[in-house]
């Protein structure tokens, strides 16, 4: 079993450090955890004031005030105020965390028209349109990624990997996540928040990794029993490793699949039963 | 020169017959009180089940790469667990309250459709044990928001699923039809002079309660049947390879789902301000704020569903305006805080037991609440969401604002339920327990999911310090299962042994403490004339009143028992 973190983190906040939009979350998470934090101090310092300050005496009198219409009116406003900070700040954060940068110039070359395959409103490109983009499929209980490469038209033979997604650092690389099965959610907590894989439909994220590294994460949202277990790793490496992994990967595929397609080739001519179906 | 006039009473029963008793007079009532009482006995049973599921659940987790129970059974744990505490203890125990109290408070002698009454508690009774009937087969594992395709026939073959999908079938119609049976009630059967600017807060938050059931409840009906349709006779209302859409399931559930939060939390709501004057010695501060910031909560409350799907494939203009509508309905829940903290302000507050677990579920639904504001904000949400932060969430949400209610209302209410006091010095042990546990619990589970650990995982490596911080979860929910024994010791003691409380021991506002403890079977002989929202303060200073004239004059004193006033 990896390691649901690579380092232990800090208390009170989420995860960051991997790419850009977990660094703005924490920013904005560290922000609203201000404002609530003075808020939960005034209200409950309030509570326990008056719970301690008013408690039964002898010879005191309860002051039969029924409401203050100023007063009541202050408070709303001030409440509705402080969410509207909130909501102003939230807005002026939202273009980092949800649109991909360029990739750097030390980037993959490789990432070119983002590898679409038809084109989406929902999904959100670089200003140069140029990106990695990965297929994550999730099913029961594994991660597929598939990457740019296709060799035949429908997208078929191009080059993926299970369990471990392997990224070229300084690149922007943007994810297309569907599910095969039952709904997942793609989660690694330092590239990013979470995002549900659901069948049928297409969901969107990115992140841009600066330095190698490893980073872990796992399924979150319920799958069936092996839930737990269906965890993922994305490990940056630079661009030219990243390439030769692509190359390499490419290449066991295709011999692979010229193995299965002789031993199918033989299966067949032995029982006499024709092509078999590929599994 | 006043004299005192006994007035007759209107409908006298008791004296005139005998009241039932033995078992079949308790399958066969039609009494609201009886019916009140079958709903709290029935949903602190489940209340208990439910609590034994959580305990198993925190001691799997106890420890990192646990393998107390399989990763099947740890999916119906919780499964079970939630689906418990959500259908067949918070709700219906809401409701068993209102039975019992509702009439009372507006001076009604009996619901207003007694034998449909009679059938919603049957159904819920009914419901739970179909539903339980499921762990001597197959019991569902899919969660109790059963997203599919998981809880598809494919995925989730197990006849489980179907025990989940009858379940909400028949508490759902057992609430739909206490919810009519309710609003009928309040609308029709009030005391003379009772107007809806008099009526009781908790009446308010039940009228509220029964609205918000009568509109959420058809859409999860519609929904389960939908999905009882895909699991076994052929439509594809939900499969995406046959034009069904997995994602429509999660939009029906949580239209019912996030109204249902607050038909969980608002009647708690309507208890703390019901307990509070009381204890405070004051009037609720701005009554008409709070009775608008219910109606508020509930409106609001249809708009916010989508902030559960943060992380779905969503168009990012509804992420935005449920982001907006999640923002805006904090503002009628900060202000119900703001009211009730403004109505213990220069009061003379006395510590009993109900007051604690008021003040107490205040402070912990306040926390629930703050969270909630970082899951409104969708960028973070993405980080937290589906996370302990979410599990921490919801549970202070729900302690604070209704078992913590919940369990104030039984402090306060069994005198009128039994005719006896329960013990105090049990009860604030029992409170601080409580207390401490939960923020023990689930204080932690903040952090938990801040470091990455998903919820509903059987199993976790111990990074960090993943293992310390569950291992202090477990500790705390050992706590709170502590605290909730001593309450359930004490009702049994109390029950025998009490002290006899009269029919006002707390000097009450509102009419269920005009009448004895426990109330006849036609509720009041004669019901007062209401003047104000705190009818029993009028009584109380007219009684005054008289008994000094009565004294003066040299007249007959008022007897014991007949305080009947301005009939």
């Amino acid at each position: 079993m990896g390691h649901l973190l690579q380092f232990p983190l800090a208390f009170f906040t989420p995860q960051s450090g991997g790419s850009p939009n977990a660094d703005h979350i924490n920013n904005l998470y560290k922000i609203t955890l201000a404002i609530a934090l003075v808020i939960f101090v005034l209200v409950e310092g309030a509570l326990v004031y008056a719970l301690v300050k008013f408690r039964a005496r002898r010879g005191a009198v309860a002051a039969q005030i029924r409401g203050n219409t100023r007063l009541e009116i202050g408070w709303t406003a001030a409440a509705a105020l402080i969410l509207l900070v909130l909501a102003v700040i939230t807005f002026s954060k939202l273009g980092a965390i949800q649109n991909p940068p360029n990739s750097g110039p030390g980037g993959d070359t490789l990432a070119g028209n983002g590898g679409l395959l038809y084109a989406s409103a929902e999904r959100k490109l670089p200003p140069n349109g140029k990106s990695l983009n990965i297929h994550v499929i999730g099913r029961q209980y594994i991660w597929q990624y598939v990457y740019p490469g296709a060799t035949e038209p429908d997208g078929l033979g191009a080059p993926y990997s299970y369990v471990e997604m392997v990224v070229p650092t300084e690149t922007t690389v943007t994810l297309d996540l569907t599910a095969a099965d039952v709904v997942h959610s793609w989660w690694v907590p330092e590239l990013g928040g979470k995002f549900q894989a659901v069948p049928g439909y297409h969901n969107y994220t990115w992140f841009k990794i600066s330095k190698p590294g490893v980073f872990r994460g796992q399924c979150a949202f319920l799958c069936g029993r092996g839930h737990a277990t269906m965890r993922a790793t994305v490990r940056a490496v630079t661009p030219a490793q990243f390439d030769a992994w692509l190359a390499k990967q490419k290449q066991e595929i295709a011999e692979a699949n010229g193995a299965a397609k002789l031993a199918r080739a033989k299966l067949g001519s032995q029982t006499g039963a024709g092509q078999v179906e590929n599994p | 020169m006043a004299t005192y006039v006994a007035p007759l009473p209107q409908v006298s029963a008791h004296g005139v017959e005998r009241e039932a008793t033995g078992w079949t007079s308790w399958i066969t009532t039609t009494d609201h009180k009886r019916i009140g009482i079958m709903y709290m006995v029935t949903t602190m049973v489940f209340f208990c089940l439910g609590g034994i599921e959580a305990m198993m659940i925190r001691l799997q987790l106890g420890a990192p790469n646990n393998t107390l129970v399989t990763p099947a059974t740890y999916n119906q744990l919780f499964t079970m667990h939630g689906t418990t505490m959500v259908f067949l203890f918070v709700v219906p125990m809401m409701a068993g309250l209102a039975n019992y109290f509702v009439p009372l408070m507006i001076g009604a002698r009996d619901m207003a459709f007694p034998r449909l009454n009679a059938l919603s508690f049957w159904l819920l009774l009914t419901g739970g044990i179909v539903f339980y009937a499921s762990l001597f087969f197959n019991p569902p594992e899919a969660g109790w928001v059963s997203v599919v395709p998981l809880a598809g026939i494919n995925y989730s073959p197990g006849g489980g699923e179907d025990a989940w999908i009858y379940l909400i079938h028949l508490t759902g119609l057992s609430s739909i039809l206490g919810a009519i049976n309710l609003y009928a009630t309040i609308a029709n059967m009030r005391a003379r002079g009772m107007s809806w600017g008099r009526l009781p807060l908790f009446v308010w938050a039940i009228l509220t309660y029964a609205v918000l059931l009568i509109f959420a409840l058809p859409v999860i009906a519609a929904a389960v049947t939908m999905l009882l349709t895909d699991r076994h006779f052929g439509t594809h209302f939900f499969d995406p390879a046959n034009g069904g859409s997995a994602l429509l399931w999660q939009h029906l559930f949580w239209f019912f789902g996030h109204p249902e939060v607050y038909i969980m939390v608002l009647p708690g709501f309507g208890l703390i301000s019901e307990i509070l004057p009381v204890f405070a010695r004051k009037p609720i501060f701005g009554y008409k704020a709070i009775a608008a910031s219910t109606v508020a909560i509930a409106f609001l409350g249809f708009l916010t569903w989508a902030h559960h799907m943060f992380t779905a494939p969503i168009p990012e203009a509804i992420l935005i305006f449920v982001m907006l509508s999640s923002f805006l309905i904090a503002v009628p829940t900060g202000v119900k805080i703001l009211n009730w903290i403004a109505t213990l302000w220069r009061g003379t507050i006395e510590y009993r037991t109900p007051l604690l677990f008021c003040v107490g579920g205040m402070t912990i639904f306040l926390i629930g609440g703050l969270s909630g504001v970082f899951l409104a904000v969708f960028p973070i949400d993405w980080q937290v969401n589906e996370t302990y932060f979410v599990v921490a969430h919801l549970h202070f949400v729900l302690m604070g604002g209704a078992v913590f209610t919940i369990f104030a209302a039984i402090y306060y209410w069994f005198p009128k339920i039994t005719g006896r006091m329960l013990g105090e010095s049990l009860g604030r042990v029992s409170f601080a327990l409580m207390f401490i546990g939960v923020l023990l619990t689930f204080l932690i589970q903040h952090v938990i999911g801040l470091d990455g650990m998903p919820r509903r995982v059987y199993e976790y490596d111990n990074v960090g310090h993943l293992g310390l911080y569950n291992a202090i979860s477990t500790g705390g929910s050992f706590v709170i299962a502590l605290g909730v024994m001593l309450t359930i010791v004490n009702v049994a003691r109390s029950l025998k042994s009490g002290v006899v409380a009269g029919p006002d021991p707390w000097k009450a506002n509102t009419l269920e403490w005009f009448t004895s403890s426990p109330p006849p079977a036609n509720n009041f002989d004669v019901v007062p004339q209401v003047r104000s929202a705190e009818p029993m303060k009028d009584i109380r200073r007219e009684i005054e009143r008289r008994s000094l004239d009565g004294r003066a004059s040299g007249a007959a004193t008022v007897p014991a028992g007949a305080t009947q006033v301005g009939v």
